[in-house]
């Protein structure tokens, strides 16, 4: 045993692995302990906020306030101020009068310098009349926006409590008493993603234990059974086995999920049902490896010293097996997270009010098309922790096969 | 050829006996469900009458249309004669269409989805896998970890990838669909084209899925084969480099082949599943709906036709595989 855990600690596969799960494991436990609080709490109003740093507006402008004269404030404002559409917009305009142009749409200055020489002439272009006023549209908030230089904020019904803010005013984020920070964002319930995600990835994974815990129980006993008995025993065994082989276990999963009905359909019932449909491999490799087992000298040694059942299973035969069962259980952790986030993007995923889990993460933002708006946040980060966790888990694995594998050993 | 009719023949009686089993699940298994569908679907079709009368006689009709009135051995020969007819029933969801119909529409473009899919995606697979196990140094070790690492992402999210990057941020490809929405299925050229610029996001998604798998486990076959005996002999006796890896690969492929059979009904849910991140009209996004509209009959012809399509692509592969493996060949005209 100690002589297995030195030969996997020197396998550089099966650490990298080993650390990057029990890192995320540890970042599951250590995040709510910094940024307490229900995951599911719906702070946002609107629908996916950008990832980033929130800072009351309400608050800033009674903040202390400093004065700076940055050379390129203006510059930076006017650029932000303009989306993207307006300037692929606007150098169709030059298109359409018939000027050529060699500006890129992020060059601001050169952009705003040509406009403002050739507006004039520009806006006499043939175009519709809506097109027209979008134009003019455009040009009065640039021309706004560089004539004005002084914002004021009164106060309702009060109008000699004014408040003016000039453009060189600036306010310390550290003075301001509200700022939310939103690492990434919000999802389409306004809710925070960063604490949805570590939440859910909690979840997950005890889905993916108990589904593996469950999935390796019944196909270690079943293979064990199967291989040690032998004779009808094993014949009813594996014809089950091949059975549900070539039945695609997503459907089983489907059909039970489905029969379960909504309500009884909690995340660790989820994970069972999993569990109960995935157990085909290990018990196959059990069988087979208890197969070459049976008639070793020492397990016959043990049987002619009358030794139960029991007994030899547990002192002859397990501790050979041991390896591939956890090598086996690794795989059905990593199975089972994708199979419930499957499930739940399909809308069977488990019935919970106070824990998300990453497969309903998904469901979420492909319900309120987080992929055809450009909201990566709401599914990006949740695609990576399952490829992160899977990524992991298979990497143990395979550390795992090459130290009990000699052939597959790297050079 | 004579010899192969015993293996078919056990091969075909597997089929016929598992293919009994997975229809008496699909029958069995929805109807534990605790809530009462005929009662759902009457009151989606009363509306707001109150007049108790109506309502138990449009109960009863349904009841006996969808024949949950009799008893359970009876409900299922009635099942099993109307399945022998492609008679599937009468969809809730979509009442009065028949299943069959809404099956047929969509099964079509499953197909031509997924197999073609998984074909290319275990060629390209295996060959970067050989390729991985032949060089080992440098190709090894930035091919491995990286299809490692993609084989890890799930169909759907490598589905929502693409989407994002060629359809939403370059705009190269159509964002969802089989079709351009405003066309209707036709063979002139213009719509051919439409379907194949939608082909193109979920076929890749689904191919860039099954290499990464595909090509670890050949990587490892071909190693395993590499330091067999009968390599080292052919070396010693001096026969060509390039023949000894036809040999090896060979050799390799074989359990490939089991592998793909056997993968089959794993990889099938992910690429269902990538369907409806694409809402391509095939089974996933009809079984999608279905769920959503806890329409009963046609969730259990969904699942239905793909153990169907799952068991008979298995079923090929097995009869292809005696024709590829020397050994099968041998075995049969042993006895």
């Amino acid at each position: 045993m100690n002589n297995t855990i030195k030969q996997l600690s020197r396998s550089p596969k099966f650490m990298t692995g080993f650390c990057m799960f029990v890192a995320i494991i540890l970042f599951t436990l250590i995040y709510p302990l910094v940024n307490p609080g229900n995951p599911l709490e719906m702070i946002g109003v609107g629908t996916f906020a950008r990832p980033g740093t929130y800072v009351s507006l309400y608050d800033a402008v009674s903040a202390q306030r400093e004065t700076f004269k940055l050379a390129d404030a203006d510059d930076k404002r006017l650029a932000a101020s303009i989306s993207d559409e307006d300037r692929v917009a606007m150098i169709e305009l030059f298109g359409m009068a018939g000027m050529e142009l060699d500006i890129e749409a992020g060059d601001t200055e050169a952009l705003l310098e040509a406009w403002e020489a050739n507006f004039d002439t520009l806006i006499q272009t043939k175009m519709t009349s809506a097109k027209r006023k979008y134009y003019t549209r455009i040009n009065n908030k640039l021309l706004d926006l560089k004539a004005a230089d002084t914002l004021v904020v009164y106060e309702q019904g009060e109008e000699d409590s004014k408040s003016k803010i000039v453009k060189t005013d600036y306010v310390r984020t550290g003075a301001v008493a509200n700022v939310k920070t939103l690492p990434l964002g919000t999802d389409n319930f306004g809710r925070d993603v960063l604490k949805e995600l570590v939440s859910a990835a909690k979840t997950s994974l005890m889905i993916g234990l108990i589904a593996g815990t469950v999935a390796t129980l019944v196909g270690l006993t079943l293979g064990l059974l199967s291989g040690y008995l032998g004779g009808n025993v094993d014949e009813i065994i594996m014809f089950i086995t091949t059975m549900f082989t070539v039945i695609p276990s997503f459907v089983l999963l489907i059909l039970i999920s489905y029969s379960l009905g909504q309500e009884q359909r909690g995340p660790s019932v989820v994970a069972i049902v999993i569990g109960l449909t995935s157990w085909t491999w290990t018990c196959r490799s059990v069988r087979s490896q208890v197969i070459s087992l049976r008639n070793r000298d020492h397990v016959n040694l043990s049987k002619l010293s009358g030794h139960s059942l029991g007994r030899i299973i547990v002192t002859d035969i397990l501790p050979y097996i041991a390896s591939y069962v956890v090598m086996a259980f690794i795989l059905q952790v990593s199975s089972g997270i994708l199979a419930e986030a499957q499930l739940s993007l399909l809308g069977l995923g488990p019935k919970t009010t106070t824990t998300p889990t990453l497969g309903l993460m998904m469901n979420w933002a492909m319900l309120y098309s987080a992929h055809t708006n450009g909201s990566w946040w709401a599914y990006f980060p949740v695609i990576l922790t399952i490829a992160c966790i899977s990524f992991s888990l298979n990497l143990m694995n395979t550390g795992m096969d090459q130290v009990f594998n000699p052939a597959l050993r790297d050079g | 050829m004579k010899g192969y009719r015993k293996y078919f023949s056990k091969k075909i009686i597997w089929f016929l006996i598992t293919l009994l089993v997975a229809v008496i699940l699909n029958f069995i298994l929805p109807r534990l469900m605790p809530s009462d569908p005929v009662s759902a679907i009457t009151g989606k079709m009363v509306g707001s009458t109150t007049d108790a009368k109506a309502v138990q006689q449009i109960y009863s009709r349904f009841e006996e249309e969808f024949g949950t009135n009799k008893p359970i051995v009876v409900q299922f020969f009635i099942f099993l004669k109307n399945l022998f007819r492609g008679d599937l029933g009468t969809s809730f969801s979509q009442y009065p269409r028949k299943v069959s119909d809404i099956i047929k529409s969509s099964i079509g473009w499953t197909l031509a989805l997924q197999i073609p899919a998984i074909i290319v995606g275990w060629i390209i697979g295996n060959v970067l896998g050989a390729v991985a196990a032949y060089v080992r140094k440098g190709w090894d070790k930035v091919v491995l970890p990286v299809s490692m690492f993609i084989s890890n992402i799930p169909a759907f999210g490598s589905a929502v990838i693409l989407l994002y990057i060629f359809a939403v941020k370059l705009k190269v490809a159509p964002v969802a669909g089989g079709y351009a929405f405003d066309m209707i299925p036709n063979f002139s050229w213009r719509f051919v084209k439409s379907v194949i610029e939608h082909y193109q996001l979920p076929f890749w998604s689904i191919v860039l899925i099954s290499i990464g798998g595909q090509a670890i486990g050949m990587r490892s076959m071909s190693i395993y084969e590499l330091n067999a005996d009968y390599v080292k002999y052919s070396r010693f006796l001096g026969i060509k480099d390039s023949k000894i890896v036809g040999y090896v690969f060979r050799n390799a492929m074989l359990p490939q082949v089991t592998g793909l059979a056997m993968s089959i009904g794993t990889s099938v849910g992910g690429a269902l599943v990538a369907e409806i991140v694409f809402s391509y009209p095939g089974l996933g996004s009809t079984m999608y709906a279905a769920v959503t509209a806890a329409d009963y009959p046609l969730i259990s012809a969904c699942t239905l036709i793909i153990t169907i399509m799952v068991l008979v692509m298995t079923l090929l592969l097995d009869v292809i595989y005696a024709f590829i493996d020397p050994r099968v060949k041998a075995a049969q005209f042993d006895i």
